[in-house]
């Protein structure tokens, strides 16, 4: 991946982050969070992960973001009004983050291996989603599975959930 | 001016970062859930970096991909049973807002 681009995309996703926090309006939260999302997508693009690329943009750009516009239609939220802001909260939690990133920053300082560039691939095209397909079916048989049950718990679940009355 | 490693790291320590503030600033329940999103889609992108990193006979180390796609399945389902809870809890309250959601607070 050219840095420009890297450098392009990596700006959409961390700029419509930033924007899913600071909208009041949790519409317009959500639709800065499908574009942070596809910048993502062309990040993986950019690292040859063309399987995980298309995956995030249908399941999280897709799904789940229709997910969360519907929710938020549907229980027919505005605009926060302005409420006393909590000032300690505020502080801990801008403290911590910044903590997090200074840490962040020193850690990568000293990591070494990182410095270096990604070595090129044997060949021009991977055959992504046969590879992954094989290491999932194979070596990752059995988590598979169990994904399988996790999925049907969770709709079991939701349905339980969105019943009228609990008993 | 090559792209390295780090430079990815680094995006996604600042996409974690940027999803962290948002769940300990905002107040609002769905805003916080998207944060959390955030995150997991921030590991998600240092695992893809360090799949493409560590070559296996030129190729790149597909587990890590595979751990992706687990990461984002069980995201999906997440999702799901979050906004139903979320639903069941505004029929309750008639709110989002984590400050009138405080019955098990001590």
């Amino acid at each position: 991946m050219s840095p420009i681009l890297f450098y392009l995309f990596a700006a959409m996703t961390l700029v419509f982050a930033i924007a899913v926090v600071a909208n009041r309006n949790p519409v317009a939260s959500a639709l800065s969070l499908v574009v942070s999302f596809l910048g993502l997508a062309a990040l993986f693009v950019g690292l040859d992960a063309y399987f995980i690329a298309v995956i995030q943009v249908l399941v999280y750009a897709g799904a789940v973001m229709v997910l969360f516009l519907f929710i938020i239609m549907l229980l027919n939220i505005q605009a926060e009004e302005r409420r006393k802001i909590n000032l300690p909260a505020y502080v801990g939690g801008g403290l911590v983050t910044a903590a997090f990133v200074a840490q962040l920053w020193f850690v990568l300082q000293k990591y070494d291996l990182g410095k270096t560039a990604f070595a090129p691939l044997a060949e021009k095209h991977v055959d992504d989603v046969k590879n992954i397909g094989n290491t999932l079916f194979s070596t990752h048989n059995l988590p598979f599975q169990v994904i399988g049950v996790l999925i049907l718990v969770a709709t079991i679940g939701v349905v339980v959930l969105s019943k009228r009355e609990l008993k | 001016m090559t792209l390295t490693l780090n430079h990815y790291l680094f995006v996604s320590g600042l996409l974690f970062a940027i999803g962290f503030a948002g769940v300990m600033l905002r107040r609002n329940i769905i805003i916080i859930f998207m944060c959390l999103e955030l995150m997991l889609n921030a590991a998600n992108l240092s695992l893809v970096a360090f799949s493409r990193f560590n070559l296996v006979n030129g190729l790149p180390n597909y587990n890590a991909q595979v751990l992706v796609f687990f990461i984002i399945t069980v995201a999906a389902a997440e999702v799901a049973v979050g906004l139903a809870i979320i639903v069941a809890l505004f029929r309750a309250r008639q709110t989002t807002h984590v400050e009138d959601i405080n019955s098990l607070k001590f």
